[in-house]
């Protein structure tokens, strides 16, 4: 048999590299960005002054980099803790619209309520929402024996059209001239922004919060020492006696009840009431945000912020480039594929012969 | 005779280690050409240099007097160069002839690569059915398989590093045989081991290495065990014997009817063992590895809660029902075959690696947290005491030799203060340092009150350790025999499966 490629793993990887390589993957994103725009007859530079630097010149801009930072970051927090344990949990966007759903469900059920503590309990459930969403894969794959990426991807949707039944059903607003939304949730109810006339809210103290609790959990307790021997060995765990299966639940739990939060913030925050399109597929964008990261607490909340500004850089580039802002999936995707690629070159050697 | 392989002042270092300093000698062709050294001599680092895998810092290879540049083994393999691995790589459900065609590095169908296999086969006496998969064989055919393997590419040079590591005296003995034709018929083999006897019998001439460099390169006709390893170590081995067999009263453990029924045919089941185990006892368990040592330590240590009749009585409770972590915490300790990925992360420093086997223990957390200082302490204290070779407790356990690891795993689980301690193939494939030093200490630990068993398929090992033997065979463990007195021809007669 005659190979083209062939590819051997290196004796020693270099540790540093693996936290460069982010770096050279977003170096590279922009590097063959800059051919999208060329054959969408656009001169990059413009382009990407337009794509990520104009966004971010004015306050308004950065507080809307901080507003789709925040869930991100969380939700990415979160999936850390599965991620580490080598539990593959995509379900993130169902778990962060069943915590809307909980979470919300509570504003709407107390619409009159004036009391301080309607928002902490809004809060709460949020949390268990997620939580509980997640729970489900959890349950499967430890009792079933399923595999968690297809579950939890397939609860996504049905978390989806449950938000779907509620808003065109039993919540919708009936001062809302049939449109698919909820009513507003009552003010206390909502999530107090952190500078007035702008949206970055309180969520923002919340993501710092869970990094460094994680980073606390990661690197001083028992708890974060099992994620990472089950991460690298699970016979050595085994040895260890440390117990996979509550650890699938306890990461599933974690990295659920923080999507839920997220959920929660995005809809008693920003957009304050529940509707269809609740997300702009954080869940799905905040596995990115993970592993562009690193796993590390302090990476997530970076790579929170890089992604975050394609987010803006898409919309600012549908109103005056005139391209649709899917060019900004296009550029998640790129830092993606270029992460990967870099993490192989890292770990292989690669022979062309 | 010309040489055929020459090695011209070889130097590869890596950091804080000199692993081949000044290397040269010269290989003869034709002969059995033996490497001898401790662990973390240089012996592996040196044949891994010759077979393209490590790059040397400075030096020069020559083959047949002509200056070789081997950037790969792809290229070793070009230049007739071929190796046989101690760990085997080869693929568990495919046939043999199906793992030999992978080897390959020309385009051959598979009925031609049969007929070239089996006269290889009929030539040399490999006992192998290129048509049944590997996981019916034994690991002494497993082994003739990357033998046949290396062959096909019609090798001028067979690097073969520590071979009989896993092998039944019967099966070493065929090995050397096939050895001697190979080289009869032109071939050279190179030869890495670190058992005394099986150099002078099998090598004709052998290189010795200590720290990286060559001590010197003789002729093994004039050479007995005590001078090759006193020129290997530098200084004399002492045998660990052990003390006899006196007053065992008080009862450790008492397995009763151990049996399983699983449909997987990958694992042996198990057939009513019973075993006895007093205070202060080292107890052997002999056999051919695959004949249930791998399901009966998993069992032992209770992983994958693997369902099982029978009693496990350790004191006089029964722990059939307790997790390995509650196992750990009555002071029943385990050190298990495979090192790395199992008995030890090694990506994860040696302190890391103390609290991986020693986090039931109360004085190394505080709460939820982990108490570094403590553990910290502790690394260092096993490191001392057990003569492990690193820098620092910081190093990841993936850097240490092999022998090194198993000295700290061991002494992790010693300096716990087990009353039981149940290890799997102790010494397998480490230098007679290292090997020597770990007899050492089991039997010290022993006549400290505390009880052993020995999983292994290196019987001299148990029998210069041990108080009592058994074998295991087909999953059934033979009655013990009583090592003072021990009767060697029914102890094989046990090994092959012949007792009631």
């Amino acid at each position: 048999m005659v190979f083209l490629i062939r590819v051997q793993l290196r004796e020693d990887y270099s540790n540093l590299i693996f936290y460069l390589s982010p770096l050279v993957a977003v170096a590279l994103t922009l590097f063959f960005g800059s051919f999208i725009f060329l054959i969408l007859d656009l001169s990059p530079i413009e382009s990407f002054k337009i794509f990520f630097i104009s966004p971010i010149s004015n306050s308004y801009g950065i507080s809307e980099l901080f507003v789709k930072a925040t869930p991100l970051a969380i939700i990415a927090l979160g999936l850390s803790y599965c991620f580490k344990n080598n539990i593959y949990n995509i379900g993130a966007e169902g778990q962060l619209t069943m915590g809307a759903i909980f979470g919300g469900g509570i504003g709407l059920l107390f619409n009159d309520s004036t009391s301080f503590f309607l928002l902490p309990l809004m809060i709460l459930f949020g949390a268990i929402g997620g939580a509980f969403w997640a729970t489900i894969p959890a349950i499967l794959k430890t009792k079933f024996n399923t595999n968690e990426i297809l579950t939890s991807l397939m609860l996504t949707y049905v978390a989806l059209y449950i938000l779907d039944y509620f808003v065109v059903g039993p919540w919708k607003d009936p001062a809302g001239y049939g449109l698919p939304k909820s009513m507003p949730f009552p003010d206390a109810g909502r999530l107090p922004v952190l500078i007035d006339g702008l949206r970055v809210h309180i969520g923002v103290y919340f993501a710092l919060i869970i990094c460094l609790i994680t980073y606390i959990i990661y690197n001083k307790t028992l708890f974060g020492f099992k994620l990472k021997v089950t991460g690298l060995s699970s016979k050595a765990s085994q040895y260890a006696g440390f117990k996979y299966k509550n650890l699938i639940f306890y990461t599933f739990i974690i990295s659920g009840a923080c999507a839920g939060l997220a959920g929660l913030f995005e809809v008693s925050g920003p957009i304050g009431l529940l509707y269809r399109d609740i997300s702009p597929n954080y869940g799905f964008t905040a596995i990115i945000v993970a592993f562009l990261g690193r796993l590390n607490p302090f990476g997530i909340i970076l790579s929170s912020l890089l992604i975050a500004l394609t987010y803006l850089g898409a919309e600012d580039a549908q109103l005056f480039l005139k391209i649709p802002s899917a060019v900004g999936f296009v550029f998640q995707g790129l830092v993606l594929f270029f992460l990967l690629g870099t993490d192989f070159l890292n770990k292989y050697k690669v022979f062309i012969k | 005779m010309q040489s055929i392989v020459e090695f011209k002042n070889i130097h590869k270092s890596y950091p804080g280690v000199i692993a081949n300093d000044d290397v040269s000698f010269k290989i003869r062709e034709q002969s059995i050409h033996a490497i001898l050294g401790e662990n973390g001599a240089g012996k592996s680092t040196l044949v891994k240099i010759l077979y393209g895998h490590v790059k040397p810092d400075s030096g020069e290879i020559l083959i047949n007097s002509d200056l070789a540049i081997i950037n790969s083994p792809s290229t070793a393999k070009n230049l007739g160069i071929n190796m046989v691995f101690q760990h085997f790589s080869l693929f568990e459900s495919l046939t043999v002839a199906e793992n030999l065609i992978l080897g390959m590095n020309e385009n051959i169908s598979l009925t031609r690569l049969k007929k070239k296999s089996k006269t290889i086969c009929d030539k040399y006496g490999f006992n192998l059915n290129l048509n049944s998969p590997i996981s019916s064989l034994s690991v002494g055919q497993r082994q003739s398989v990357e033998i046949v393997r290396s062959l096909l590419n019609s090798p001028k040079i067979l690097i073969m590093d520590e071979p009989t590591s896993v092998l039944t005296p019967d099966e070493i003995s065929k090995l050397f045989i096939i050895i001697k034709n190979l080289v009869k018929d032109g071939l050279t083999v190179i030869f890495i081991s670190h058992k005394l006897e099986e150099i002078i019998n099998l090598s004709d001439y052998v290189t010795i290495m200590r720290n990286g460099k060559v001590v010197s390169t003789i002729t093994t006709q004039n050479e007995d065990p005590e001078t090759l390893g006193y020129k290997m170590l530098g200084y004399k081995v002492s045998k660990a014997k052990q003390v006899s067999d006196i007053n065992f009263s008080e009862e450790i453990l008492n397995i009763k009817n151990l049996s399983t029924q699983s449909k997987d045919p990958f694992r042996i089941n198990l057939n009513k063992i019973n075993l006895n185990l007093k205070k202060g006892q080292i107890f052997g368990i002999a056999g051919v590895a695959g004949n249930g040592q791998k399901e009966l330590m998993e069992i032992l240590l209770n992983e994958n809660d693997y369902e099982f009749s029978g009693d496990i009585i350790f004191k006089d409770s029964n722990i059939n029902d307790l997790s390995t972590f509650q196992r750990k915490s009555l002071s029943i300790s385990f050190v298990t075959e495979e090192r790395l990925g199992h008995s030890a992360v090694p990506e994860m420093s040696l302190s890391e690696n103390i609290f991986l086997s020693m986090n039931h223990k109360s004085e190394f957390k505080k709460g939820d947290f982990i108490n570094f200082e403590k553990i910290n302490s502790y690394a260092s204290d096993v490191i001392k005491n057990f003569n492990v070779d690193t820098p620092s407790f910081n190093v990841k356990a993936g850097k240490l030799s092999g022998g090194n690891l198993q000295k700290f795993i061991i002494g992790r689980e010693i300096m716990s203060n087990p009353e039981l301690l149940i290890l799997s193939q102790p010494t397998w494939g480490i230098d007679a340092g290292s090997e020597a030093f770990i007899k050492k200490t089991i039997v010290e630990l022993s006549q400290k009150g505390v009880s052993i068993i020995i999983i292994s398929h290196d019987l001299d090992e148990l029998l210069e350790v041990c108080h009592r033997i058994s074998v295991l065979y087909e999953g059934s463990l033979s009655n013990p025999l009583n090592v003072e007195n021990i009767n060697i021809t029914k102890l094989g007669k046990y090994m092959g499966g012949l007792f009631d």
